[in-house]
């Protein structure tokens, strides 16, 4: 375990402070790094929050609803985990690339990035809130409208608060995963600098081209974030279970 | 000496468990622990199998030395109280387990386990997987397993806690009569002084992790140690200065010098027998009587009577403990 | 009724999201794979190249779920059966590799096992190259599927309990049998659950394999870093047969979870 994942990780962060923070603040802050870095972090918080009320969605449907093909939907949603990235990026841009069959091309633009990060992000709001929505006691509903709330305010008065460390938990872990994507995003960003290349492109190219340091310091800065969404998410967690 | 405990202390953290505990349990006795939960009596159990290591002190089974022997070289058998079924095997697998790992004859072990399975009834269902038995079934089958390896002594951790009250009967009578069949040592856990007292030939009573009395039924009924050890056995009430059965007060309607003058306050008829609610000098008193006293006596709340101890009880003073 | 049309906007808003978004482009790639019949694909897919690929991919894949099946379990066991200082931290430091970028994962294998690092250097002298060859392969796929047996297995094994496997040492059972005969029965569907993730996770890993590996063609160029050169090379009937390969793998897999997953 400490062969393979801790003395690994430890040596990039130790790699990256290996010239003194001065050094390292100013590998992060390189044009070119730093346009990485707000892309990555821009476009994760954009995926967030569609992922949030989407998945929320999604799962509400999954739960409550009942048509036909409900379960076929069911299992797809698992997909985007089974399937591997570069697929996914080759998938999209089969239908949202220059050959579109619809006429929309989103490749080597932003909105491509999000598109991508999308896909791979879809099953984490999903999973976590469906699970919560089915242990939901109906009796509380029914006792909420029988004391005259509307089926709005029972939504928001009653079901919402109790679903909401499962949508932030998995909007957590959704964030993570857009942070740290790369396989999905290389095909239809085309990575190029200052517009559509991700951090983790971004510390592909820095190890391509010899600069060990520089793609250490991103990658801390990568670390940090993973870590601390680690921890949002135990307090999360703890918070949730407090509260059920 | 089947099992000899001697001075066996455990701690939990730093919570004491045992505390300088010392048993002899006789060969071929039917032993019951019995106590309040948290008493200790589990430990003790689990001490003697081997699932837990004593802090000191030694276990002595059959005249070995098993202090640091593993479970596997005790050759105890022990019951789970949640009978710990092996879930992926059938009835036959469960019980042929210890007979497989020692490498038995396949045919030693069809004969043996068949034979076991006749004993606790369930020949029937050698076939079945834990999941399509009943709790009692389960139970009978975790015994027959322990029951397996020939063990030395036969260990049960609450037994019957897990059943239904009236499964819970069944059982106890048959788990006496069974040990009359196969006169294994037996060490059982129980919190149930009823079950302690039906089934048992010898009561060892555990509170507080230490030994509070060793006894038969009998004995630590009518010759309680302490004031714990009798209220933990049976119904008591306070006369006086002392605890009394409340089965031990005789009432008369005459007044006598030689008794208490009482208050009743209220006759409660329950079935067979009658509990009759007393006030003596301002403390609350009750007397349990058979139906014909009760009706002999026909006594009305607010009359005046005379209770004395009936000269077989052992009333147990008060100051003395 | 109002009540029902909210009802229908949302399910209409659910699937088409769906399909836009995930069914319109899978179907999309299947069809433009066998467009033009099996011929090519099977044309594509039978060149040296690629063959290596999918050799290079089996066994990293299956030393990588070899690795983390012993890991996982031995891991799982240590969490619920044992107690023992740094219980916790070790519980965390589990999900990390969840939260990692692939890339980092990647680096921080090249700067520990690299031909310039310390340990690296060490074992290059003793002729083990790790970095650009098949070990550091292995070592990026465990690495990013570490969680995933563990976390199969952690809550199976914890509602199993103890008490089957201390009833089996009261038989006579060692250490070895009980674990083989009690332990592994009782958490069986739950590892098979856990394999077949992480094999799914081993064969599809893109982003670890692409830095340590160095992509070297017939060499350490695993499926998915084929699909990448051959697309990149304009070569995309061999690109597309390879993906949809991978993706049919991952549809075997998620229909294998599907059956595996413990009910409840």
């Amino acid at each position: 375990m400490s062969l393979i994942v801790l003395i690994p990780l430890a040596a990039v962060v130790w790699r990256s402070q290996e010239r003194g923070l001065g050094y390292f603040w100013e590998a992060v802050t390189t044009p070119d790094a730093w346009a990485a870095l707000t892309l990555t972090v821009g476009a994760s918080l954009v995926v967030a929050v569609i992922n949030l009320v989407m998945g929320t969605i999604i799962a509400w449907v999954l739960v409550r609803d009942r048509f036909w093909g409900k379960g076929v939907i069911d299992t797809l949603i698992d997909l985007p985990f089974a399937l591997p990235t570069i697929v996914a990026g080759l998938v999209l841009l089969a239908l949202y690339g220059p050959s579109s069959p619809l006429g929309i091309d989103l490749a080597y633009a932003r909105s491509g990035v999000v598109l991508a990060l999308l896909f791979v992000t879809l099953p984490f709001v999903v999973r976590t809130v469906q699970p919560v929505l089915l242990e939901l006691d109906p009796d509380m509903e029914q006792a909420g409208a029988s004391l005259g709330a509307s089926p709005l305010q029972v939504f928001r008065r009653i079901i919402l608060p109790n679903l909401i460390p499962a949508m932030l938990s998995g909007t957590a872990l959704a964030f993570a995963r857009a942070m740290a994507e790369i396989g999905s995003v290389v095909l239809i960003s085309g990575n190029l600098p200052f517009k559509t290349q991700v951090a983790s492109v971004y510390i592909f190219g820095q190890i391509e081209t010899d600069n060990p340091i520089g793609a250490a310091a991103t990658s801390t800065v990568l670390l940090v974030v993973a870590l601390v969404t680690l921890v949002a998410l135990d307090l999360l967690q703890r918070w949730g279970s407090r509260h059920a | 000496m089947a099992i000899e405990v001697r001075d066996v202390n455990k701690s939990f953290g730093v919570t004491p468990v045992l505390r300088d505990v010392s048993i002899d349990v006789t060969s071929g006795s039917l032993t019951a622990l019995l106590g309040p939960s948290g008493g200790g009596k589990s430990t003790l159990l689990r001490v003697i199998a081997g699932l837990e290591q004593p802090d000191t002190g030694t276990v002595v089974i059959s005249g070995v030395d098993a202090t640091r022997l593993s479970p596997q070289r005790r050759n105890v058998g022990f019951v789970f109280q949640h009978y710990a079924a092996f879930k992926h095997m059938t009835v036959f697998k469960n019980v042929a387990f210890g007979l497989e790992i020692r490498k038995r004859p396949k045919e030693e072990i069809r004969r043996r386990v068949m034979e076991l399975l006749e004993l606790v009834h369930l020949d029937q269902m050698a076939e079945r997987y834990p999941s399509q038995l009943s709790g009692g079934q389960r139970q009978r089958m975790a015994l027959a397993r322990a029951l397996a390896v020939e063990p030395q002594v036969l260990l049960l951790d609450e037994p019957f806690g897990a059943l239904d009250a009236q499964v819970r009967k069944e059982l106890r009578t048959w788990l006496r009569r069974l040990h009359d069949e196969v006169h294994v040592t037996t060490v059982f856990v129980t919190h149930d002084q009823e079950e302690a007292i039906e089934v048992a030939d010898t009561i060892v009573v555990l509170a507080d992790g230490q030994v509070k009395q060793v006894g038969s039924p009998a004995e630590v009924y009518d010759n309680p140690a302490d004031q714990f050890v009798m209220r933990f056995l049976g119904p008591v009430t306070r006369l006086g200065d002392s605890l009394v059965r409340p089965h031990d007060i005789e009432i008369s309607p005459a007044a006598d010098p030689a008794g208490t003058t009482a208050t009743v306050v209220r006759v409660v008829r329950l079935g067979f027998e009658v509990r009759v609610e007393l006030l003596i000098d301002g403390q609350e008193t009750w007397a349990q009587l058979a139906r014909s006293t009760a009706d002999r006596l026909d006594l009305q709340p607010g009359q005046a009577v005379t209770v004395r101890p009936s000269p077989a009880a052992r009333p147990l003073a008060l100051s003395a403990s | 009724m109002p009540k029902n049309l909210i009802r229908y906007a949302l399910r209409a808003l659910a699937v088409g999201y769906l399909l836009f978004l995930l069914v319109l482009p899978v179907v999309l790639i299947g069809w433009r794979t066998f467009a033009n019949g099996l011929g090519p694909i099977f044309e594509a897919l039978s060149t040296p190249q690629a063959i290596s690929a999918f050799q290079v991919t089996l066994v990293v894949a299956f030393w990588a779920v070899v690795a983390n099946t012993v890991f996982g379990v031995g891991a799982a066991i240590l969490l619920v059966r044992h107690a023992f200082p740094g219980k916790r931290v070790l519980n965390a430091l589990i999900d990390l590799p969840m939260a990692v970028s692939p890339v980092v994962v990647g680096l921080a294998l090249i700067l520990v096992y690299g031909k310039f690092a310390a340990v690296g250097g060490w074992l290059e002298t003793l002729g083990v190259q790790v970095i650009f060859s098949v070990p550091g392969m292995v070592m990026a796929a465990v690495f990013i599927s570490l969680p995933l047996v563990v976390r199969a297995v952690v809550p199976v094994l914890e509602e199993l309990g103890d008490e089957q496997e201390q009833a089996a040492r009261t038989l006579g059972a060692g250490w070895w049998q009980t674990f083989r005969r009690i332990t592994i029965p009782g958490i069986r569907w739950a590892l098979g659950y856990g394999i077949v993730l992480c094999l799914a996770r081993a064969l599809g890993e893109y982003g670890a394999v692409a830095v340590v590996s160095g992509r070297l063609v017939e060499q350490t160029q695993t499926l998915t870093l084929f699909v990448e050169e051959r697309f990149q090379n304009f070569d995309e009937t061999a690109a597309f047969a390879a993906a949809t390969s991978l993706a049919l793998l991952s549809v075997i897999t998620l229909l294998l979870t599907k059956i595996l997953r413990p009910k409840d």
